[in-house]
């Protein structure tokens, strides 16, 4: 593994030396890398550390709504949702952001303002990204216009699987310089991506081209967030921050929608990345039906009794 | 490790096991004194709790017991092998039944993490008595010819850091193939076996079938030189192991030897770092290091050795050390105050001797036997620290360049049990493992074990194997 900043340059230099780079990385045991993350998976979080995971998880969420059907009304109701989780309990924190597709970004926007809630918008021809780049970098001028604080992009499948590795690379930085201050979240959509040594070569690319997160998925296919490539993914930024002292953030998104899964997630952070990424600002959950369990199981750890889905707004 | 994350004690319920006051000897089915009336303590190597009070056998005990396996042998031996499959099938469910009351004694016995024994010790502990019980009516196809006999009456003495395994991996084929057992657990972790009598209580096994002797040296030498015993067993340190193959030498006993080892864990250069790192950790402090085949010798590639020391420095500082009955707990007890102070003396030869000590900066316990995870940089093979066995959570580290070097250092060794290879490199893996003197050789993982894969070791690691198909031939007369 490189571990000075201008190795970085030279890696980037040409698609061959990119490739070279990229194959340069330690490879993934599969088998290695499950067992490691069912074995943290079984830690036993219970009471006050359950208090603190479930706020803390509250605090993480993208929440998130990517639906062709859905409506500015839907998109303030999340926004209310985001900035109020439990009307009957104002101890709730806030979630970190409201994730919609660039058309709802201004809705969101006007819905937020001043909350600290931020709009998060998927931008680059969400969720396929198969379309031509000065379309895609249209559809990130739009959500940043629109007042996205955070981008959801995807990378081009096509030409990762293909081994175009520096067209892949190219597209992130086109994006990362139409996105001005808003954050970029890079979405490799892992469960197309076929093997663990792809994801930490994905993560590597997202990570030269100034990615400020790093997503595992749309939550558009098959395979999601998984407790073993968000591991790898992890594993991925702490070698980043220790090789060239810049922090990137990760985000697990689709499938999470249990208190239990969102805890096993939380100390998969705790145990790999370390507790620097214990915070919003390094570690989201894309997710829409997780908020509800984790307010139900808030409540219970207030009140000793489980309540019920008619306890919690349905959106 | 202070962290704004701070896991809540989980400790299991210790109310899922009932330990008496007092245990005596179990023979030929029923719990008895010992003849001078003898008893030990049993303590909480975590707290130092005293547990229970057992019998401590002496030889007049022995030979009781020795008498009441040779008189169940001709009954047993002589049922169909579809028969005594029945009842290890039965053990072995009531094992799976018990799993949680015998994981929770195990730990408090031993000092082991409860996730250790709920997920490692009784998962394998069950899983050897149902392999073992399918090859009860197979004998025949073993591939020792047709109709192979038993041997008769099996002494076994086993060691303190796997109770109820070692138990099992004695046990379980000595019946399979219709041998009797006389077994001496360890005098610092007698209680599983004691529970294991019940059980065989519980499935009705035939008196005098299974015998427990709870005790010291002494009983253990008297059980492996009395004169009627056909086999012995013994899993334990290579000090004891030469001994035994001394004091049985001439005789007509069939020996089978556990010992010690000083396993090498090879990283290659190409290996899947962070899983490598999670396979030293689990090589080396995987039961405290108090494995006899834990990868105790870390050979790095000396171009990744920084990166790979940085890593697991890295990854020890989060390991997870206390009360063992926890489920968050990754680090127990050592076992004894004896097997800490000799951990203690080893390290510091290692320091005197000018290996560089690193400790993970985790807080101790106040009460109880407690070594925090250890490795040792700047080590040579003249180290004692890289030859002794240390059986403990001490790691040390040595590095090479090539392939040959690697193997070179690995062999060179007195002992030869187990061994790891971390490389993507499949050719390399068959190539390296081919050359290693070992009985044991994971690649890309470590300690991984299983009823139906023979173990064993080359040299001073002793002789015999358990396990697997291989495992039949030392309880059959073939």
């Amino acid at each position: 593994m490189p571990t000075t900043a201008p190795a970085f340059s030279d890696a980037t230099a040409s698609d061959s030396a990119l490739r070279r780079f990229l194959f340069g990385l330690p490879g993934v045991d599969a088998v290695g890398l499950e067992a490691r993350a069912a074995s943290l998976g079984t830690r036993s979080i219970k009471t006050t550390a359950k208090a603190y995971a479930i706020d803390l998880a509250i605090s993480m969420i993208d929440l998130t709504t990517l639906e062709g059907a859905d409506t500015p009304g839907k998109v303030r109701a999340l926004a209310a949702k985001a900035v109020n989780p439990d009307p009957t309990d104002r101890t709730t924190p806030r979630t970190a952001a409201v994730c919609v597709y660039p058309d709802m970004a201004a809705t969101a926007a006007a819905a937020l303002a001043g909350s600290g809630v931020k709009v998060a918008s998927v931008a680059t021809a969400f969720p396929a990204g198969r379309a031509a780049l000065d379309v895609k970098l249209a559809d990130v001028r739009d959500a940043v216009a629109a007042g996205a604080d955070e981008i959801d992009m995807v990378i081009d499948r096509g030409a990762f699987l293909s081994g175009r590795f520096l067209k892949v690379y190219e597209e992130i930085l086109a994006v990362k310089a139409e996105c001005g201050t808003a954050r970029l979240k890079v979405i490799f959509e892992t469960g197309e991506l076929s093997t663990y040594d792809n994801i930490r070569r994905a993560s590597w690319i997202g990570m030269l081209a100034g990615a400020d997160f790093i997503k595992t998925s749309t939550g558009k296919v098959a395979t999601n967030a998984t407790p073993a490539n968000t591991l790898l993914m992890l594993e991925a930024v702490r070698d980043f921050r220790a090789a060239t002292g810049t922090q990137i953030g990760v985000k697990p998104a689709g499938g999470i929608r249990t208190t239990k899964d969102a805890v096993k997630f939380l100390v998969l952070v705790n145990e790999t990345a370390g507790e620097d990424w214990l915070d919003p600002h390094w570690f989201r959950f894309g997710a829409s039906s997780l908020l509800n369990d984790l307010l139900m199981q808030r409540q219970k750890l207030s009140t000793g009794r489980y309540s019920g889905p008619d306890y919690v707004t349905v959106d | 490790m202070a962290s704004a994350f701070e896991y809540a004690p989980a400790p299991e319920s210790r109310s899922v096991v009932d330990i008496a006051p007092s245990y005596g000897l179990f023979i030929d089915g029923e719990f008895t004194e010992a003849a001078d009336g003898k008893v030990f303590k049993t303590v909480s190597p975590s707290s130092e709790e005293v547990l229970s009070e057992v019998a401590r056998a002496g030889a007049a005990d022995v030979d009781r017991a020795v008498k009441a396996a040779r008189k169940a042998f001709e009954k047993w031996s002589a049922l169909p092998g579809s028969e005594r499959a029945k009842y290890l099938f039965r053990i072995a469910r009531i094992i799976q039944e018990r799993s949680r009351e015998l994981a929770v004694l195990e730990t408090l016995d031993n000092g082991k993490p409860i996730k250790e024994t709920r997920d490692a010790d009784l998962p394998l502990v069950a899983a050897h008595f149902f392999y073992y019980a399918g090859w009860a009516d197979k004998l025949d196809h073993a591939g020792y010819g047709a109709n192979p006999r038993p041997l008769g009456v099996a002494g076994q003495v086993i060691p303190w850091n796997f109770p109820l395994l070692m138990l099992a991996w004695k046990i379980a084929p000595a019946l399979a193939t219709g041998n009797t057992v006389v077994l001496k657990p360890a005098e610092t972790t007698p209680l599983s076996a004691l529970f294991f009598a019940d059980i065989c209580r519980q499935a009705g096994l035939p008196k005098g079938v299974v015998n427990i002797l709870t005790g010291y040296g002494d009983a253990g030498e008297a059980l492996v030189t009395h004169p009627d015993v056909n086999k012995v067993a013994f899993t334990g340190s290579t000090a004891v192991g030469k001994a035994i193959a001394r004091s049985v030498a001439g005789t007509d006993k069939k020996v089978t030897l556990e010992l010690g080892g000083k396993g090498a864990n090879i990283v290659f250069d190409d290996a899947p770092i962070d899983q490598a790192v999670e396979g030293i950790v689990t090589g080396i402090f995987f039961n405290q290091g108090q494995v006899c085949c834990a990868g105790s010798r870390l050979l790095v590639q000396e171009s990744v050795q920084d990166e790979v020391l940085d890593a697991l420095k890295r990854r020890l500082s989060t390991l997870r050390l206390g009360d063992p009955l926890d489920k968050n707990t990754d680090i127990g007890a050592i076992n004894s105050a004896e097997q800490l102070a000799r951990i203690t003396a080893l390290v510091e030869t290692g320091e005197a001797e000018g290996a560089e000590r690193w400790s993970a900066p985790c807080e101790l316990p106040s009460s109880g036997y407690w070594f925090a995870p250890t490795l040792f940089t700047n080590v040579t093979q003249a180290h004692t620290v890289a030859r002794d066995e240390i059986f403990g959570p001490v790691l040390s580290v040595l590095s090479f360049r090539t392939p040959d070097e690697a193997v070179a250092k690995a062999n060179n060794s007195q002992y030869g049990l187990s061994a790891g290879i971390w490389t993507e490199k499949g050719s390399r893996i068959l190539a390296v493992a081919g050359k290693l003197r070992a009985g044991v050789v994971w690649a890309n993982t470590f300690n991984k074990f299983d009823p139906t894969s023979p173990f064993g070791g080359y040299k001073e690691s002793g002789y015999g194997r358990e396990g697997g198909r291989h495992g039949l031939e030392a309880y059959l007369d073939v």
